[in-house]
């Protein structure tokens, strides 16, 4: 009972995590058309101000955590100015092209400029602790992960539907256009979604840190290729699937090390691809991804 | 109100507007008709600034609006509404009468507007809350111009209303659009469907192969048989 209560934990706190990135990833590429693998460097940038801030003497861990969202949040509205702003309007594969390049640039400036190595950031390290309730010892950081995730996307949601600029982020995911026509500055609502996207990433960027105790300048990458896999899982551009496919991510991985016997372990990612590759066979436009609708003219 | 220029666009080698000049005054609706591919919606698009045009300077209200962003040309007090109508089907009847709202300030005075659509079109108002892609065609093109309006605009550019709608419905789309017209509103209305713009029109503009071919009132228009014939197939 408690070594399948855990694994219940396990699952809903990693997919939680994809779920929070893969949702950032959504929210750009659903009014953009842009799929940001420099999202992984705005969790670095994240990382690593943490860092740079405890090494000047900072102490309190709630600042760090204000800390680190802001500066993902800042990061991905710069990237966005300096970055993608000039192709914005250039076909997609030059977005793309973009996005790896800023992540390459930005992973060199984290080695050339602190250190190839990991660096140890134990500012955080007090959010992961044992909680006991009864007979169960559960991790704080697992809970509250799940909590804030759940949270953070109740949050956006509620953004998302009552604010005009929520509103016209929903509506630019299918017509920027006519968003414009609406005299909706378009500058804003991208800034405004990768703000969003940013800060969704600078609070996946605070549990990775507690988790691991340290920042490398790799860290966000492999979680931006999950978050990718969540996306892909859940619908292309689809914010709903993006957090499903998220959480079903986390859910067939957990499973997985679960029911496979130890000495196979390391076929898990495979198996996950595999199961994956399956899932996209059945229903190619992911679990909540819609078809898309040619005929109307552009404009 | 609206004074375009010699206004030429260009998609790659195509060249879909050429060395175009259209005036529109206070208070008038003016027609601007042609054929398919004739370049009707690429002068809307440039006068609203979503298509730049490689030549040509337009003048709004008395000033140079040539090189303002389309958003601020409709903060401005010009819009339209797309062909296609373009509504948001993603989100609700009501969300988009606000997003339509976007700019303004007023929050009594848009929720005393949205009332007025509603009690207008009474479809819009049992439908508030569902997604406005449920809509009909017909009940769509009201949509979109009741939300073109919500910005409280001095000119409104109405791109193909009659677009793939019944006969029924166009009727009562352009008895609408002719009291927009009592009320005061100045309007351009592009249409292949002759005989319901030229309804209210004060002027007409017939456009063929991104060239202007006639320029003047109506009757006359419908006089000159063949030249009506000519650019619009009867």
């Amino acid at each position: 009972m408690d070594y399948a209560l855990q694994q219940l934990l396990n699952a809903l706190a990693f997919g939680a995590e994809y779920s929070l990135v893969a949702l950032g990833l959504a929210v750009v590429f659903s009014i953009m058309g842009l799929v940001n693998f420099a999202h992984g460097e705005i969790i670095g940038v994240s990382a690593y101000s943490v860092f740079l801030a405890a090494a000047l003497g900072l102490t309190s861990p709630i600042v760090a955590v204000l800390l680190a969202v802001a500066a993902a949040a800042l990061a991905a509205v710069t990237f966005e100015r300096v970055a993608f702003r000039p192709v914005r309007y250039a076909p997609t594969t030059t977005g793309l092209l973009t996005a790896f390049g800023v992540s390459i640039v930005v992973q060199n400036l984290f080695m050339l400029l602190i250190s190839p190595k990991p660096q140890s950031v134990s500012i955080l390290n007090g959010l992961n602790q044992m909680w006991f309730f009864g007979p169960f010892a559960v991790s704080s950081l697992q809970v509250m992960e799940l909590v804030v995730s759940g949270l953070t996307i109740l949050a956006l949601v509620l953004f998302l539907n009552r604010s005009t600029l929520g509103l016209a982020i929903r509506a630019a995911s299918r017509d920027f256009a006519t968003v414009r026509l609406m005299g909706i500055r378009a500058n804003r609502v991208i800034a405004t979604a990768f703000a969003i996207s940013g800060a969704l990433a600078g609070i996946a960027a605070v549990f990775i840190l507690a988790r691991r105790g340290s920042v490398s300048p790799d860290l966000g990458f492999g979680l931006v290729l999950k978050a990718f896999v969540a996306c892909v899982i859940g619908g292309f551009g689809s914010l709903a699937g993006a957090a499903a496919g998220g959480m079903l991510l986390g859910f067939i991985e957990v499973g997985l090390l679960v029911a496979l016997p130890q000495e196979y372990g390391g076929f898990k990612d495979a198996l996950t691809y595999v199961i994956i590759v399956a899932l996209l066979v059945y229903r190619p436009e992911g679990l909540l991804g819609q078809r898309v609708e040619l005929g109307d003219k552009e404009i | 109100m609206l004074k375009a220029e010699n206004l030429s666009v260009r998609y790659g080698a195509v060249v879909a507007v050429r060395d175009l000049s259209l005036e529109i005054g206070r208070g008038e609706l003016v027609a601007l008709l042609g054929p398919n591919g004739a370049g009707k919606s690429s002068t809307i698009n440039a006068l609203t600034g979503l298509v730049t045009p490689v030549a040509g300077r337009i003048a709004f209200d008395g000033k140079d609006i040539s090189r303002t962003r389309t958003e601020d040309r409709i903060r401005g007090g010009l819009t339209s509404t797309p062909e296609g109508r373009h509504i948001f089907a993603n989100l609700t009847v009501g969300e988009n009468l606000r997003l339509g709202a976007a700019t303004r300030r007023d929050p009594k005075g848009v929720r005393e507007d949205i009332d007025r659509f509603l009690a207008l079109f009474p479809v819009l108002g049992e439908r508030y809350t569902q997604a406005a892609g449920t809509l009909s065609g017909g009940e769509q093109q009201m949509l979109a111009i009741s939300r073109s309006l919500m910005s409280r605009p001095k000119l409104l550019l109405l791109d193909e209303p009659s677009l793939g709608l019944a006969p029924r419905i166009v009727a009562q789309i352009f008895d609408f659009i002719g009291q927009l017209k009592k009320e005061g509103l100045t309007l351009l209305v592009v249409e292949q469907n002759a005989k319901q713009a030229l309804r209210f029109a004060d002027r007409v503009y017939v456009v063929s192969s991104g060239a202007l071919r006639y320029d003047g009132p109506p009757a006359q228009l419908a006089d000159e048989h063949g030249l009506l014939n000519l650019y619009l197939g009867g």
